[in-house]
């Protein structure tokens, strides 16, 4: 900045200069020769300034903005008024209208996520279950939003994808099912849920017997086992004593009206007996469950919780989309 | 306070250009009827389709397609555009490296849409003199005439720019309608609104600060810059003499008798000064803010031709040419490694965009297998893997494809009750698949193939190599 002009200038009887190396200053000045440059703010930001300061005017119009002692400004209802439709806990609809907030916008969203499923939830609804799985395009949209439904509601025990655990929760991806896979008996598993239950028999067969089963349900299943123990164990299977056959059936495949398991094939749900490297292991867990028994197959009933047209497309989420169904 | 006789940081010189006649004058006519021929009409170009509007050039974003005549491009085709924009920039290398600015000059449209708000310019208000007449009168009756029906048939012309460029992503036809009556999607009507202010704006009132203060390809287009790069100069040595430039007065009326006093052929009229849509002095040689459009060629030679000069004392001309002691006719100085670099970079682009889009198949298939959990023990001991097959159906016709695989037994196939994978017309579908295969051949197995087959005659089947897991 030059200096050359401000010797001898804005003294008090002299007039204050207005210009210092082409910048004009304020025309104030201090002890003679200090006097403030004025470098005026360009034109552009001082009316961006302007437009910003008359935005926030229209904003407190538009959204809450001033806190007011525990409350806040809500802006000019009508102006800024959001309607959405909200279920309440027991299932009922309420349109609600409250001032611009986000959660408010996030519900007209949802709102608008579920006007447009609606047309192929109702699909769904009207379809019967063989036709379902025979419409390619129906069943890509089973296979996504069963997905999410499933994961909701399903995954903690089933898993994430229907593998189950063994000991907890049955494998919904094989072709195993203890209570029939068809659609309806499917449907009426989600609808009522179930409870599964076998009694212990330490007290109504002898420990030597116990083991003799043990070993003819490992035979069934082509695992190890001991032959001769087995084939007693087949013939106490049969009898009244122990009464094994009523429940598992004769051929010991099960009865799906009473979720009984099926003992020959080579799924297990209660005992890891695959994962089991001796037989001697093996023997041990099968011979514990037929003492003490089992109480803790329970499926908790599920018609409070979801509507009918959603547990129809987790049916055949189940059926098809897991790949299991029969 | 004095703000008045604050001094501003940039001061704005409003440019006010002259008309002027000449090739490149025609040529920039030329490449402006073509560019907004182009552009204003192609949206109403009618193409018959199937499965779509009929319109030749639409990007549809709804469905998520960009018809481009016979042409339809798919977001898995995304990669094609990174391609586009390659060619596009080595485009613009090679054409800098060889002939300097001329997409600034002649094709920009920055460059367009100001010449053409520049023509309505003078075609209301009149010739520069009348324009600057104009500016600095108050405002009366003719001045509100005259600059308000300029910019309001600006503003008119930008609001059609903006309805046109919408009008790409809809049908035409439909779309106008729509957007006249009140029916038009919001982003619509930000777009057309964005799009005549930002047009407006950038053709009518900033001009030449676009390119100049805001473009940062005529900043960098300067480094691709050689000597031999042909530019549009001034040949100071020829006009300026070594007495320099100097008006024509008496004595100094003849070439004989300027040069005889050492003085050089330009006769300072300014005329490329006036003509200048930036506003520069060519003759103070090669400028960033110099767009390279000819016109200041254009006002000198018709100069020289009145004064019964040679023309050419501003031309197309290299920096080494203009300083050489031996200067040669201007020409294209193409043997060049960078020229051939840009040429050759541009060449393979091209090629492979057109091998690319020319060998793309119809169908797309990827296969996903589920993995949670990866195999699944059926009841017999045997092994059951699942995949998701998902298929794009890029042709115009709904299409039907046969699923089969290969490696493993035929029957071991399964995807439900499905009777036929019937895939629409540009729609993508995904099914179910599952495949069981008894203990001895499923440890055997790690990998077999999908074959999608699609029904239409010569088409070439679709295999993808997938894996199969079980307990081994």
């Amino acid at each position: 900045m030059s200096q050359e002009n401000t010797k001898g200038s804005g003294t008090a009887e002299q007039k204050p200069t207005f210009s210092q190396g082409g910048v004009p200053t304020t025309g104030h000045s201090w002890d003679g020769d200090i006097r403030e440059l004025t470098n005026p703010l360009p034109r552009w930001w001082v009316w961006a300034f302007y437009i910003t300061a008359i935005f926030t005017v229209v904003y407190w119009l538009f959204y809450p903005a001033w806190p007011v002692g525990s409350t806040f400004t809500k802006g000019v209802p009508g102006l800024n008024s959001i309607t959405y439709t909200a279920t309440q806990v027991d299932g009922t609809e309420v349109e609600k209208t409250t001032h611009w907030n986000m959660r408010s916008k996030f519900m007209v969203e949802m709102n608008e996520l579920h006007a447009a499923q609606k047309q192929w939830f109702d699909k769904v609804a009207a379809t019967p279950y063989d036709q379902i799985a025979q419409d390619a395009e129906l069943m890509q949209f089973v296979t996504s939003a069963g997905k999410t439904l499933f994961s909701d509601n399903c995954a903690p025990c089933h898993q994430a994808g229907g593998q189950g655990v063994i000991g907890f929760a049955p494998n919904l991806t094989d072709d195993h099912w203890q209570y029939g896979g068809a659609y309806e008996q499917i449907e009426a598993t989600i609808v009522h849920g179930r409870r599964g239950y076998m009694p212990a028999f330490k007290e109504i067969v002898s420990d030597e017997e116990i083991g003799q089963l043990a070993n003819y349900v490992l035979s069934l299943s082509g695992e190890p086992h001991d032959a001769g123990s087995a084939s007693s164990g087949a013939k106490l299977f049969q009898t009244n004593t122990a009464g094994c056959y009523a429940c598992h059936g004769a051929d010991a495949k099960g009865i799906e009206g009473i979720g009984s398991a099926n003992l020959t094939d080579k799924i297990w749900l209660w005992a890891n007996i695959p994962e089991l490297n001796t037989p001697e292991e093996k023997l041990k867990v099968v011979k514990t469950i037929i003492s003490g028994g089992l109480n803790r197959g329970v499926m908790p009933p599920w018609e409070d919780r979801l509507k009918p047209d959603q547990i129809k497309l987790l049916t055949v989420y189940v059926h098809q989309g897991l790949g299991g169904g029969k | 306070m004095d703000v008045s006789s604050a001094k501003p940081a940039l001061k704005h010189i409003p440019i006010v250009t002259r008309s002027v006649k000449g090739k490149f004058r025609n040529f920039k006519t030329a490449v402006m009827l073509l560019a907004y021929s182009v552009y204003f009409l192609l949206p109403w170009m009618p193409w018959s389709r199937n499965s779509a509007a009929d319109q030749a050039v639409m990007f549809d974003l709804d469905t998520r397609r960009f018809f481009i005549f016979d042409l339809i491009v798919y977001p898995q085709d995304i990669f094609w555009l990174a391609m586009l924009l390659f060619i596009a920039a080595a485009l613009l290398f090679f054409t800098t490296g060889l002939i300097g600015r001329a997409w600034c000059g002649y094709f920009c449209f920055q460059t367009l849409w100001s010449d053409l708000f520049i023509w309505i310019e003078h075609r209301i208000q009149g010739e520069r003199p009348a324009r600057l007449r104009l500016k600095s009168q108050p405002w009366n009756a003719e001045k509100v005439m005259k600059v308000g029906g300029s910019h309001a048939l600006m503003i008119l012309i930008s609001f059609w720019t903006a309805v046109t460029f919408a009008a790409y992503f809809s049908y035409a036809p439909e779309f106008v309608v729509r957007l006249f009556s009140g029916e038009a999607a919001q982003a619509a009507y930000i777009t057309v609104v964005v799009l005549t202010i930002t047009t407006y704006l950038a053709a009518g009132v900033i001009r030449e600060h676009v390119c100049t203060m805001g473009c940062p390809y005529a900043r960098f287009q300067g480094v691709m810059y050689e000597a031999d790069t042909l530019a549009v100069s001034y040949d100071a040595r020829r006009g300026e003499g070594t007495a320099g430039r100097i008006i024509p007065k008496a004595g100094l009326k003849t070439r004989e008798e300027r040069q005889a006093k050492g003085h050089g052929d330009c006769i300072d009229c300014g005329f490329c000064v006036q003509v200048c849509p930036t506003g520069i002095d060519i003759r103070d040689g090669l400028q960033y803010q110099c767009i390279s459009c000819g016109l200041c060629i254009d006002a000198c030679n018709n100069i020289m031709d009145s004064v019964g000069y040679p023309r050419g004392l501003i031309r197309y001309d290299s920096e080494r040419n203009l300083s050489s002691e031996h200067p040669v006719k201007p020409h294209l100085e193409w043997k060049r490694l960078k020229v051939w670099g840009y040429a050759l970079a541009l060449i393979i682009a091209t090629g492979l965009l057109f091998y690319n889009i020319g060998s793309r198949s119809d169908t797309e298939v990827t296969v996903q297998q589920t993995r949670q959990p990866l195999f699944v023990t059926l009841s017999d001991g045997s092994f059951r893997n699942r995949y998701q097959i998902h298929i794009v159906n890029k042709t115009e016709q709904d299409e039907v494809y046969q699923l089969t695989v290969r490696g493993i037994p035929a029957e071991s196939l399964n995807i439900g009750d499905i009777p036929q994978i019937r895939v629409r017309a540009g729609k993508s579908l995904t099914i179910g698949a599952r495949i069981d295969l008894p203990r001895e051949i499923a440890i055997t197995t790690q990998a077999f193939d999908f074959v999608v087959q699609p029904s239409s005659p010569d088409a070439e089947p679709l295999v993808v190599q997938t894996n199969f897991n079980s307990k081994r």
